[in-house]
């Protein structure tokens, strides 16, 4: 393909994005837009996976039967979340496999939020409701994105995240009006969750390498800062309605901006645990590691039965 | 049992409804510790559900429970507040999970044997238990259909997977045998007429089990009681409350939350 052949498919393509089209996978688009798409889709895919790992800690000592039939039921959409989107990264000439591969080595990255460990039984609430919660704002917008695939998925997606942040706040607003002990454990998962689920939506889009590109192609289509402000602004009166004490001693409601105003951020915790340095970033990593590795002969067995299979045929 | 009035009737129906609850109950919990560590994302989700599926069952059956001994206890009261000896699951359950092989074995052999119960069971005149049954019919058959299909694979997979389920299979035949007795528990209610009869399914399991093994070309063992083998021998007594080791850790794994604050509603 000549340079001139490229350049009209390139006027082409943005102006598509501009008319609001969505790009479908056998549609023309820049490579730069494929890579970029490829590396958001796989963290994302990769985050859902290992955001199993700290809920799941708690599936086997779950306080009553409800609460551990919705919190495994949780814990597998999640898993299912990570294979439509494993599918829509597949859509741009990837395979799962080799994504996989690439979390596995280290060499991909997923959301540091999974990187904290939960304590207690409150962490569970607490998760549904502000790492979910986040999550919904975050794919929301990408349910809007330029990408047809990626769009659809995160439709879906949404829908089963809005139940599992309306599980979390009714567990926690359940035990904030329970026994002393329990809301003690409810302010002492919140203290833990607040800052690194404000941390969730990336660095101030100024730091943010990506982030003009993507918001150019419209893969994005509001900024880091923006989405921030949607959740704390979301979430103020929640925290409020069931009398918990989000742990910032600046947050203030800003009567001219109609936003909450909260504290500063400490990104370099943010960038210690993306680094590999959080408290649990070595045990996901390693859980990861052992069920894939447990699990090569079973993948192995399948393949060789499906072969003699065909072969009988 | 078209009524819970009668005092011995009540308590082995009670009984019944345990032995059912607890199996599904222990059976879902070692099922869940799986999810998030499977051999492939699709087997966390079917592992994930079928546990589902029996949690559902055990949270069904020991409401029921609570309901016909009347005493006041939820379902809750009866998984969370009860000691190893007072569950009345079979060993078979509750042994860990082993390898995948292990793990899918287990399932298989008691997919089958809940199927095959469950069908019976839909057909009970005790209109509560009959709708239960009927669901967990549906449901064992999507089990037994998934834990199926991996015997074959398994069996006929490679070297590596037919080793490992020949020697799942070896080591969880001795639990099987008390799966297939029924004692004066179902005898009085069969003679009540509050359940069918239950005496066809030891030999129904038998030939599902051995067609399926025959398939996936494993070797069947012996039924140990006859074979003689030191430390081989089918284990029994589960069924009033005799268990292995592994019981007690689960229960204190599954309890603690619940029973560190009785108070507390979650
Ligand atoms: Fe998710
Ligand atoms: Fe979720
Ligand atoms: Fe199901």
């Amino acid at each position: 393909m000549n340079t001139s052949d490229e350049t009209t498919l390139l006027e082409r393509f943005k102006s598509r994005i501009s008319a609001g089209e969505k790009i479908e996978p056998k549609d023309w688009m820049p490579e730069r837009y494929r890579k970029q798409l490829i590396r958001m889709i796989s963290q994302h895919a990769h985050s859902e996976v290992v955001g199993m790992l700290p809920e799941g800690n708690w599936i086997t000592r779950a306080p009553s039967l409800r609460r551990k039939i919705s919190l495994l039921a949780k814990v597998q959409d999640e898993a299912g979340h990570g294979m439509y989107l494993y599918s829509a990264a597949e859509t741009l000439g990837v395979d799962r496999r080799e994504l996989i591969e690439q979390l596995l080595s280290g060499q991909a990255k997923y959301s540091h939020i999974f990187n904290y460990p939960t304590l207690n039984w409150a962490d569970i609430g607490v998760i549904g409701w502000f790492v979910d919660g986040a999550a919904i704002v975050n794919q929301t917008m990408l349910a809007k994105c330029s990408y047809g695939p990626y769009s659809r998925a995160n439709l879906r997606i949404c829908k089963e995240e809005n139940f599992h942040k309306r599980q979390g706040y009714e567990i926690v607003a359940t035990m904030a009006a329970g026994t002393t002990e329990q809301r003690e454990m409810v302010q002492d998962a919140v203290n833990r969750w607040w800052w690194p689920s404000l941390m969730m939506f990336g660095p101030s889009d100024n730091e943010s390498p990506n982030s003009a590109e993507l918001l150019r192609w419209k893969v994005k289509l509001h900024s880091n800062d923006e989405l921030r402000q949607r959740f704390v602004d979301l979430t103020v009166p929640q925290a409020q309605a069931v009398n918990i004490t989000l742990p910032d001693s600046e947050l203030r409601y800003d009567k001219k901006t109609q936003h909450w105003n909260f504290g500063k951020i400490n990104w370099e915790e943010f960038w210690n645990v993306v680094k590999g340095n959080g408290p649990c970033n070595r045990e996901r990593m390693a859980a990861r590691q052992k069920a894939d590795n447990d699990g090569a002969w079973v993948r192995e067995a399948a393949v060789a039965y499906t072969m003699k299979q065909r072969m009988n045929r | 049992m078209k009524n819970g009035s009668d005092h011995g009737t009540k308590n082995v129906l009670v009984e019944f409804l345990l032995r059912l609850g607890d199996d599904r109950l222990i059976l879902g919990h070692r099922l869940s510790e799986w999810c998030g560590h499977a051999p492939i994302l699709e087997e966390d989700i079917a592992l994930a559900n079928i546990a589902l599926d029996l949690l559902g069952q055990a949270s069904a059956i020991l409401h029921l429970a609570g309901d016909v001994e009347g005493k006041n206890r939820t379902e809750d009261d009866l998984a969370y507040f009860r000691e190893a000896t007072q569950f009345k699951n079979l060993q078979l359950v509750e042994q860990p999970n082993g390898d995948f092989a292990f793990t899918i074995a287990r399932l298989f052999f008691f997919s089958t044997f809940n199927n095959l119960l469950c069908d019976v069971l839909q057909k009970s005149s005790y209109e509560t238990l009959a709708g239960i049954a009927a669901k967990g019919f549906k449901e064992s058959s999507y089990h037994l259909r998934h834990s199926k299909e991996w015997m074959l694979r398994l069996g006929g997979g490679t070297e590596e997977s037919h080793r490992r389920m020949q020697n799942a299979v070896n080591e969880l035949w001795r639990f099987t045998g008390e799966m297939l007795v029924f004692d004066e528990v179902e005898t009085e209610l069969q003679r009540l007429n509050t359940i069918p009869d239950l005496s066809t399914i030891a030999s129904q399991w038998s030939g599902a089990a051995a067609a399926v093994l025959t398939e996936a070309t494993i070797i069947i063992p012996f039924r140990q009681k006859d074979s003689g083998q030191a430390g081989n021998h089918a284990v029994s007594g589960s069924r009033h409350g005799f268990h292995s080791e592994y019981l007690g850790h689960l229960l204190a794994e599954m309890q603690i939350l619940a029973r560190s604050y009785p108070d507390a509603k979650w």
